[in-house]
């Protein structure tokens, strides 16, 4: 019978939820690697026994963690991110020059059929790859080489590549995004990069039409549809239809465009969720209501889903890469809370209800759906 | 502790570890570390990376060799932190007699 596997990363280490496609009873394993920041879990599309993980600490740094049986054992795997060349430098928060210094992964894309590739998005910006199941990793440099990599500035959250995205269709085209440069092209399998950031308004720049220097937060991608993406920026959710040549706001009636996460149906490619979040600097919902809002015009037209979901007195954030979809005929969908819970959803948003309720800060979540 | 034999002459230093890494290094003790020549915080690092790998990058950064901010090394109650890294370890030390310490700084979390 079939089922899901939904990877949670929390600041105090990774834990495994299983239940089969009725999604109502769990199973819960974890805390593994107990202690630790687990950035992100991801498993490979090629071999869903195959998991990647992305251990890290303030105090030891970072290690790379796969599993090659779902999830149940765990081996440490490369752990040597050097930047390719002498590293130069990005503006500090102050504005001055500051040397591009490895601090943490962020985000891992296994390849969409080779299991043995990996990419890996981190802070400082820049984006490595392994073709040896995480053994070895070596930075494709022509996106921190960008010559405008000199202006880009860190995000609150640290100058991160937070977000990898991979076209299904068109060999070669990736896209990424970067907190607080923007989103890149690129169409060559990583090699060179342009940013594709027009139409996006940020208030909080010099140029507020820069070509980069935008927060953006989240894309996401239909599989069925890869140049349509979708964004939730530091303010406003935005959307293209072109593959990121151009992109427009659809932020529509939404009680406030901030959020981090935005995903997409599995079988709508116009129904769209997003976590209205009060602003940058109340990372809450708003009146304290968690509220996940659904379009299903790809946009403009936002409606609130609330069943399940706690709507007083509720001041948790949902981060960036903290929420997914599954695959299933009725589409869960899944999202964890820096309070600890992960809710799910067996019908597409209609009604949630929590996995887990008292987990260390979630940091992210993924769904893995299995035969 | 490791059990592989030491070379003629080396001298084996008990290293004690902090938690996360004795469960990354998938040690649950002490580990000796064999030195043949100069003990010093260097050639024990140096031993402990070549003998256990996943600990590459986790006590020092991997180009510049030096400590990371919140890893202090201790030994007969003083604080070597920060010490030159190729000032010789004290004498017992050197002959397993008393432990060099890794530790995690305490700084919160």
């Amino acid at each position: 019978m079939s089922g899901v596997r939904v990877l949670v990363g929390t600041r105090k280490g990774a834990f495994v939820l299983s239940a089969d496609a009725k999604r109502e009873k769990w199973e819960v394993s974890g805390p593994h690697f107990a202690g630790w920041e687990i950035y992100h879990v991801k498993g490979s599309p090629a071999d869903p026994d195959r998991l990647f993980a992305s251990q890290t600490s303030g105090w030891f740094g970072q290690v790379i963690q796969r599993s090659d049986d779902g999830g149940t054992t765990w081996q440490p795997v490369g752990s040597d991110f050097s930047y390719d060349g002498v590293p130069g430098t990005h503006q500090w928060y102050d504005g001055t020059p500051h040397p591009w210094e490895f601090e943490r992964v962020w985000h891992l894309e296994p390849s969409l059929d080779d299991p043995d590739t990996v990419w890996a998005g981190v802070e400082d910006a820049g984006l490595f790859k392994s073709t040896d199941g995480g053994q070895r990793w070596t930075e494709l440099p022509g996106l921190r080489t960008h010559r405008s990599g000199p202006s880009w500035q860190p995000g609150a959250g640290g100058m991160c590549l937070h977000t990898i995205i991979l076209d299904p269709d068109k060999p070669g085209r990736m896209f990424a995004a970067i907190s607080a440069a923007g989103a890149f092209r690129s169409d060559d399998g990583g090699q060179t990069w342009r940013p594709v950031n027009k139409g996006l308004h940020s208030e909080g720049i010099p140029d507020e039409d820069a070509e980069v220097g935008h927060c953006v937060h989240r894309l996401a991608m239909h599989p069925s549809r890869p140049d349509v993406l979708y964004m939730q920026k530091h303010w406003d959710v935005m959307r293209t239809d072109d593959g990121a040549d151009s992109w427009r706001e659809v932020s529509g009636n939404l009680p406030t465009d901030f959020g981090f996460p935005i995903d997409v149906h599995a079988h709508e490619p116009d129904t769209i969720y997003v976590v209205p979040i009060t602003s940058d600097s109340h990372h809450f919902p708003p009146e304290g209501k968690l509220r996940v809002y659904r379009s299903k015009t790809g946009g403009d037209e936002w409606e609130p889903l609330t069943k399940g979901l706690p709507q007083e007195h509720c001041y948790v954030n949902v981060l960036r890469d903290a929420m997914a979809v599954d695959s299933l005929e009725d589409c869960g969908v899944y999202f964890g809370t820096t309070g600890g819970q992960v809710y799910a959803s067996a019908d597409a948003g209609d009604s949630w209800a929590p996995i887990v309720r008292d987990l260390p800060a979630v940091l992210s979540v993924e769904v893995q759906t299995l035969p | 502790m490791t059990g592989a034999v030491p070379p003629a002459g080396a001298a084996v230093i008990r290293v004690v570890l902090p938690a996360h890494l004795r469960t990354l290094a998938c040690v649950d003790g002490p580990v000796d570390v064999h030195v043949d020549g100069l003990v010093t915080q260097r050639t024990v690092l140096d031993a402990l990376e070549a003998s256990h790998p996943v600990l590459c990058g986790k006590i020092r950064d991997r180009r510049s060799g030096q400590r990371r901010a919140f890893v202090r090394f201790f030994a007969c109650e003083q604080d070597l932190s920060h010490e030159p890294p190729d000032a010789p370890l004290p004498g017992v030390v050197a002959t397993g007699a008393e432990p060099y310490l890794i530790v995690g700084a305490m700084a919160g979390g």
